[in-house]
């Protein structure tokens, strides 16, 4: 990850957000000097942010592999030939799931807030409704008669909801 | 001497010159950004790269000194793919608007992507909320087309020494400006206009410089004639007329100017300009010749000596002549009138 360290994740962990998160860091930390670096970082960072959030394009893969690349060769210091390291290794080895980001508009492991939804499975709910009182936003709605259900606009997917359900009905999708 | 070989051509070169400067030996054209002749290498455009042949990466001509045996190649793919990768992320981050910016012709950024072939850059960096700021009487400064060479902030500081401008914020937020975000009005700047001599770009730009385009001028070298310094100037006259000036690469001046230099020009075509003697006649200025006037002056000076010796005469010469014009006046004065009491505006 830039540095050459070893970093165990679960598999909870979302690549293309970890890759991210890395980027945003040594965007933020590149002092400016030279162009590949102070703009190439922040030209990938914006497309790994649209990608986060569902708005990858078809060819930004293509892109980032091509931005990283360069400024790998072409940066003046190590921050900048190292930037784009933690993109790069995770598309070499976690290609599928940046294509699911851009394509598929899915995050698999449920952390990009725009790639998936809480959903309570029906047959599962028994209607206790400790999700709809914790629920902070209060979108869940249902009684005991019938099933309760989650209004996908105003959820904040916070996950307080599954994580409260006793009866593990609430999965993420 | 070292025995450099630059895309086949062998050239010898004192030790400690840098590629560029061998490949400028032989006329070979690097494109550069950030370099600057009379300053210590920047390396910071990293358009400048060159193959080493047996070196790994690519190296930045302008601060790689060369070796003895150097082998030299100033294109190929490599450098071509990296050159064009350099210029796309500056279009990046930078105000396209050359349909109304005055440096549209002369702009390196403008050249370097038709030369590496960018019609439409791929890639757009959010513009920040950087204000213009038009408040110099000589140059305007637009932080959205700066490409942050650093050149202006180099001349200022290591030229010119006067440490007005410096770098502000860091990263994708670096700017140039003054300490405390002041403006050219309030800082302690003496508007020599070297920064805007600089600038690559249309980010610093003198005021008259919409008022001309490059493929319509014509440069005349001459001699500043503000003080004896002898600065080396280019004059940059459209139909006739004076409507810039540019330093040159002079002894003296090594590429600077001061502002009377580079900015104070508009009295040679000043309608209020005297361009013919006056002679006073019955309290009335009155357009006189030449001849008419010398010898109206030539017959009071004699007058005036024959009546009242010579020391009642006194000569003050301009500055703004040229030494040898100064030491004539002086011969003038001593030799043919008498007389010690001459000055010189410059001698103070």
């Amino acid at each position: 990850m830039g540095s050459g360290g070893l970093i165990i994740m679960a598999e909870d962990t979302c690549m293309v957000d970890l890759a991210r998160f890395f980027l945003d860091f040594t965007q933020e930390e590149s002092c400016g000097k030279c162009p590949p670096c102070r703009v190439g970082t922040t030209v990938m960072l914006d497309m790994l942010n649209r990608i986060v959030e569902g708005k990858g394009e078809e060819g930004d893969l293509e892109k980032l592999e091509e931005l990283g690349q360069n400024i790998k060769a072409a940066s003046l210091c190590g921050l900048g030939q190292t930037a784009p390291n933690p993109v790069l290794s995770t598309m070499r080895y976690f290609r599928e799931e940046y294509e699911e980001h851009v394509y598929g508009k899915k995050c698999r492991s449920g952390v990009c807030a725009a790639l998936f939804q809480y959903y309570i499975i029906p047959d599962k709910c028994k209607r206790c409704g400790i999700c709809a009182k914790k629920c902070p936003v209060q979108c869940i709605s249902g009684d005991r008669n019938t099933p309760y259900v989650i209004d996908q606009d105003p959820c904040i997917k916070c996950g307080v909801c599954m994580e409260s359900c006793p009866f593990d009905a609430i999965i993420k999708h | 001497m070292l025995n450099v070989t630059i895309d086949g051509q062998r050239v010898q070169v004192k030790e400690g010159t840098t590629i560029l400067e061998a490949c400028q030996l032989l006329d070979v054209e690097i494109p550069t950004l950030c370099y600057l002749k009379h300053l210590a290498p920047e390396g910071s455009c990293r358009m400048c790269v060159v193959e080493v042949k047996g070196a790994r990466d690519l190296k930045v001509s302008c601060a790689t000194e060369c070796t003895d045996g150097m082998e030299v190649i100033t294109m190929n793919e490599r450098i071509y793919a990296w050159r064009r990768f350099i210029v796309e992320m500056l279009l990046a981050d930078h105000h396209i608007d050359c349909f109304a910016c005055s440096d549209t012709g002369q702009c390196k950024l403008y050249q370097y992507a038709l030369d590496y072939g960018i019609s439409e850059p791929r890639f757009k960096v959010e513009p920040r909320d950087w204000e213009k700021d038009e408040t110099n009487r000589f140059f305007d400064y637009d932080p959205h087309k700066c490409i942050l060479c650093r050149r202006c902030v180099r001349v200022c500081n290591n030229l010119q020494v006067n440490h007005t401008l410096n770098l502000n914020g860091r990263g994708i937020d670096t700017v140039v400006g003054m300490p405390f975000n002041e403006l050219f009005i309030d800082s302690n700047c003496v508007s020599c206009g070297n920064c805007v001599s600089v600038c690559p770009t249309g980010a610093l730009a003198t005021k008259s410089s919409k008022h001309y385009r490059s493929w319509e001028v014509t440069k005349t070298r001459t001699t500043c004639s503000y003080c004896a310094v002898g600065c080396q100037m280019d004059l940059v006259i459209k139909k006739g007329k004076v409507v810039g000036v540019e330093p040159a690469d002079g002894h003296s001046n090594r590429g600077l100017l001061c502002v009377k230099g580079k900015f104070a020009y508009k009295f040679i075509n000043h309608p209020d300009r005297l361009t013919t003697p006056l002679i006073r006649r019955n309290g009335q200025f009155e357009a006189a010749s030449w001849d008419e006037a010398l010898d109206y002056v030539a017959e009071n000076l004699k007058r005036i000596k024959e009546e009242s010796g010579p020391d009642a005469i006194a000569g003050f010469s301009s500055s703004r002549t040229t030494n040898e014009d100064n030491y004539a006046f002086m011969k003038m004065m001593r030799g043919a009138i008498g007389t010690n009491s001459v000055d010189n505006c410059a001698r103070v």
